[in-house]
């Protein structure tokens, strides 16, 4: 009797098992310990929230995420990446927070024929000469935001800069975005050493020194805190506004308070944007986990739909390699930002804000749009990326 | 060349070699009298800013919280010894490393679990957010001219302590020949786990004083070890007088390195190579300064004598 029922059990187990196998399985590289451990969270959290929006399917389909951690080394990210490709299959490989880290990952991933979305990290190499069919961005190329920020110091009058920035690939595309657009003169440049260096009184003793009328960092993550309240403890706050790109976000404004209020910075999405889905990531996300979102979540959020979008296109036929590829291309899919389309890089063509840091109603200290600086912006390197469509 | 400038940046160095004493400070007594090898000495360093900034926190003031950390980092270093490092005494450098480097995992995944991984902020009362000017027109943090006074007082505090009383002869003892220490009918473990303390209480003050500038968080002590590593091996392992010398020397090269190397560079060199190159020879100068030291004085400025 037993053995029979176990002979029928078997039976149905090997009939069932074709149907549950076919699942949409999507690798999420980004960095859960060190200090950056929570960037890493948020946008953990994020995809869990959109997974949570369209009930973990996608035209039916069950979708697994893997999350793997890069420990914000460039190897390591590397080594996740290959286990991703080759032992777990999977049919996308998302997330990177860091420049670096992704230039070291990507050709493992686009050259196995998978698809590689960058949730946050966009280098000036994958936008130009290294630009590929498998590669998508649903964040920015690195240039974009700083350019914003140097048009913003135009319209201000701002006749002298001072630019600090850390030096790794990130960093030094940030430089080369404000100097493409600002106009006045630029007195000094210092980038610090990155990760490692973390006290920065020798640059800002140099900063007082050279009197420019406002200063521009680029300082992501536990940077930024530790930036901003060195900018208050050396007395240049008053005397050289500050003028900053990824330095503030909503991880570390619970940290800075009102040492950040009033700081202006340029992004192509903020919490107050007003789309549909926005509102509803926003609100979802404030309900789900009890504080803002950051940017980095933001983007976390739209790369799930972007999937969901490609997916959908084939019916769930994750074979259908240049379909998928052809609905991406679209960008048919409600993101946060509001519509947008793609380059001929996989890089959006998207507008950028310039914000602010307020109080809200409830005394969390969040980010305000002030006004549209750049609109339909396209990257300066989609013209040395070869590819068309 | 701007003198200003130069007294302002020569201060930033002092402040930040005063940092690398106290945590040096420990690590070359730990070192040099115990023969130990402790990786997890900045993780006592995170330890105590990360005790600061919740007594601080509980209590609504900053100096109270300093105050009851220090005590805390020294039951915690005590334990510790206790518990850990007592049975590594006799073992190989190699083994001290690997199961030190296992208390660095054990420390940083307690801070996780403990206080989160989106680590603290410790901020200062509203006498020491300002800026004081010291000569018309230059204007320096008033917090990092405590630490620099804090520092020094220490310092002077440990160079009484360690020539002038019993205790301090007895480290000196240690330093010098620990088996005739023994012989002579000292209780070496209790001397050790004394020493492990006041290392620790050193490496915490370091840690706490450090938050305000920074931010507490998990694996803060990792990177600035290195830089106290270098600080005992040019001072010489064992000796205090050393450690303080080497720690201002590669607080001060360090800070004036990063601060003018580029400008100086660009006497001779195109802008762009100069902006490329003046970050990344700035941070190996305290690393030449100690290859040039171990080739001509081995054993360091200052080797404890006696060994």
């Amino acid at each position: 009797m037993f053995r029979q029922f176990m002979g029928v059990a078997a039976a149905a187990a090997l009939l069932a098992s074709p149907a549950t196998a076919e699942k949409v399985k999507i690798g999420f590289v980004t960095t859960l310990t060190t200090g950056a451990g929570v960037i890493g969270r948020d946008m953990r959290d994020a995809v869990d929230l959109g997974l949570d929006h369209i009930g973990h399917k996608m035209a039916g389909l069950d979708v697994e995420v893997i999350y793997e951690d890069d420990g914000f080394k460039p190897e390591i990210g590397k080594q996740k990446t290959e286990k991703l490709v080759q032992k777990d299959k999977v049919n996308f490989v998302a997330g990177y927070i860091w420049s670096h880290v992704l230039l070291a990952s990507h050709k493992t991933v686009v050259n196995a024929d998978t698809f590689l979305i960058s949730s946050n990290a966009g280098p000036s190499q994958l936008a130009g000469k290294l630009c590929n069919e498998n590669f998508f961005s649903t964040s920015w190329q690195n240039d974009q935001t700083p350019m914003a920020m140097g048009e913003v110091l135009n319209q201000r009058g701002i006749k002298s800069l001072y630019v600090m920035s850390p030096n790794y690939a990130a960093g030094k595309n940030m430089v080369a975005g404000v100097e493409r657009t600002y106009r006045g003169e630029i007195v000094a440049k210092d980038l610090t050493k990155f990760p490692d260096q973390l006290d920065f009184s020798a640059e800002l003793a140099k900063v007082r020194a050279a009197k420019p009328d406002a200063l521009f960092v680029f300082y992501p993550g536990k940077h930024g805190t530790q930036f901003f309240k060195q900018y208050q403890q050396s007395g240049l706050k008053g005397n050289v506004p500050l003028y900053s790109v990824f330095t503030v976000d909503s991880m570390n404004l619970p940290l800075l308070k009102d040492q950040a209020e009033g700081s202006l910075m340029t992004q192509f999405w903020a919490p107050d944007l007003d789309t549909p889905a926005n509102k509803r990531f926003v609100s979802g996300y404030r309900d789900k986990y009890g504080r803002y979102p950051s940017f980095y979540a933001a983007q976390s959020y739209d790369t799930v739909f972007l999937i969901k979008s490609a997916v959908e296109a084939v019916n769930g036929d994750l074979g259908n390699r240049d379909g998928m590829r052809a609905a991406m291309r679209k960008a048919n899919f409600e993101s946060v930002r509001g519509p947008y389309k793609y380059g001929n890089n996989h890089f959006p063509i998207q507008n950028f804000y310039l914000r602010h840091v307020v109080k809200d109603a409830d005394g969390n200290f969040t980010t305000k749009i002030l006004s549209t600086v750049l609109e339909d912006h396209q990257d300066s390197y989609a013209k040395d990326c070869k590819m068309s469509w | 060349m701007d003198w200003i400038l130069l007294l302002e940046q020569c201060l930033n160095g002092l402040q930040l070699g005063i940092l690398l004493f106290l945590l040096a400070a420990g690590l070359t007594l730990v070192f040099g009298i115990m023969d130990l090898v402790n990786l997890a000495h900045g993780s006592l360093y995170m330890m105590g800013a990360y005790f600061a900034t919740t007594f601080a926190g509980w209590t609504g003031s900053f100096l109270l919280g300093a105050l009851l950390a220090l005590p805390a980092a020294l039951l915690l270093g005590i334990v510790v010894e206790v518990v850990a490092l007592r049975t590594l005494y006799s073992r190989d450098h190699l083994d001290q490393v690997l199961a030190t480097f296992g208390l660095i995992l054990f420390f940083n995944e307690l801070a996780r679990i403990v206080w989160g991984p989106a680590g603290l902020d410790l901020s200062l009362p509203a006498f020491l957010e300002t800026s004081v000017e010291l000569l018309p027109g230059v204007p320096y943090p008033t917090y990092r001219i405590a630490i620099i006074v804090t520092g020094l007082l220490v310092a002077g505090g440990m160079y009484a302590l360690v020539n002038h009383t019993r205790i301090g002869m007895l480290i000196r003892a240690g330093a010098s020949n620990r088996g005739m220490v023994s012989a002579l009918g000292v209780n070496i473990r209790l001397l050790y786990t004394l020493v492990f303390g006041l290392g620790t209480v050193l490496a915490a003050l370091a840690g706490l004083m450090a938050a305000p500038i920074l931010t507490v968080q998990i694996g803060m002590g990792e990177t600035i070890l290195i830089l106290a590593f270098v600080v005992i091996v040019i001072g010489g392992i064992g000796s205090i007088r050393g450690a303080f010398v080497a720690a201002i020397l590669v607080g001060l090269i360090d800070t004036v390195g990063r601060a003018f190397l580029a400008d100086f560079l660009r006497l001779f060199l195109t802008n762009q190579v100069a902006e490329t190159a003046g970050p990344a020879m700035s941070s190996m100068l305290i690393y030449i300064l100690m290859a040039a030291v171990l080739a001509t004085r081995p054993r360091g400025l200052f080797p404890p004598r006696g060994h």
